[in-house]
């Protein structure tokens, strides 16, 4: 194991990114609030103003996400997209018992077809979450030298 | 570096070799369990059936809000106090355990839960549990963004990190930190679950 107390700052630790993270996580959260509001007025038929503008905030900020993401270089790719694969599969599991209970449960119509358009999100959101918190600590393959700080080109 | 049963043995720059646990992020032995509950799960909910959904939300429930507070007020605070190798050690093992074990009893809580407070209308607006149930929405929402957007990318982050020939313990050590904060926080707000399930119940 590296570094000790009196070590340098680890260059993993230092190198700086653009708040890829951040953005995704307040999409998350977004989706989670457009969440409760809807199941609030389960089992009648919910408001969908609120929840709709939250999810359209939460795709927006999602894709600004990936955008920022997509323009990293050096970043090591291979490890996010591993890791990303299979988290996705893991949450597009969770995402499609949640619409079978809503399906179930006779949600029909624009209710459901936002409650999809929310679970989609979720189930992008956490694994790009996962996947960019792993990569960002891996060195990219092939690269030799010192990492450069990303959070500003971006 | 060499395998010796499940431990690696390895030297790190010149120093002396160092034992450390061969990490498997996903155990996948622990894979046919998930699928078992998760099937259990769905079929409660397509067969309504109360008995299989008390169940699950109340095991679930139980389990869920024991290892957080458990792991949020007893071992994260033990674990900050160690040294770096022992919590690596600790870490090897218990983190692909809860990379598995968590998110499966927060699926069957709350899938399971929600079906049951439909069924036993509680969920109507009429019902004097309502307000209780919208408060549990907000409770479970904040952890749920604490839990998936902070949490488990440090722990699956940590673990790969320990899988890499010269693991970086400032990375580790950073990871740890957050992890071991946020378990601290669903811990806490675990008690506010307790009260507002209580409640629940006894209406």
């Amino acid at each position: 194991m590296t570094a000790g107390p009196a070590a340098a700052p680890s260059p993993a630790i230092s190198r700086r990114f653009p708040p890829v993270a951040e953005l995704t996580t307040v999409s998350l959260g977004l989706v989670v609030v457009g969440g409760i509001l809807m199941a609030s007025y389960a089992p009648r038929r919910p408001p969908l103003g609120g929840p709709a503008v939250l999810a359209a905030a939460a795709a927006v900020l999602l894709l600004t996400g990936g955008w920022l993401a997509a323009r990293l270089r050096p970043f090591a790719w291979d490890r996010f997209f591993l890791v990303f694969r299979w988290a996705l599969l893991a949450y597009v599991i969770s995402a499609g018992m949640i619409a079978f209970a809503f399906v179930k449960d006779h949600t029909r119509g624009a209710p459901l077809g936002l409650v999809l358009a929310m679970l989609v999100i979720f189930a992008l959101d956490v694994p790009f979450i996962i996947a960019f918190t792993v990569a960002r600590y891996t060195a990219p393959t092939g690269h030799a030298g010192p990492l450069p700080d990303l959070s500003q080109r971006a | 570096m060499t395998d010796v049963g499940n431990m690696q043995v390895g030297a790190v720059g010149s120093a002396q070799v160092t034992a450390r646990p061969k990490i498997q992020v996903v155990p996948l032995k622990g894979l046919p369990i998930v699928a078992a509950v998760v099937v259990f799960v769905i079929a409660s909910i397509a067969g309504n059936w109360l008995w299989a959904l008390t169940f699950c939300h109340v095991v679930g429930g139980a389990l869920w809000t024991a290892i957080d507070l458990f792991v949020g007020l007893v071992v994260g605070p033990i674990l900050g106090r160690l040294s770096l190798q022992a919590r690596a050690e600790f870490t090897a093992r218990f983190m692909p355990k809860m990379v598995l074990l968590m998110p499966t009893l927060v699926l069957m809580t709350l899938a399971a839960g929600f079906q049951l407070a439909l069924q036993l209308g509680n969920l109507s607006t009429a019902s004097p549990n309502h307000g209780w149930l919208v408060a549990s929405y907000c409770v479970v929402g904040v952890m749920a963004v604490i839990a998936l957007g902070v949490l488990e990318p440090a722990n699956i982050a940590v673990l790969f990190e320990m899988r890499k020939p010269e693991p970086d313990g400032a990375v580790i050590a950073t990871l740890m930190r957050r992890f071991v904060l946020t378990a601290g926080v669903t811990g806490v707000m675990q008690v506010a679950t307790l009260i507002i399930m209580t409640r629940v119940a006894t209406q």
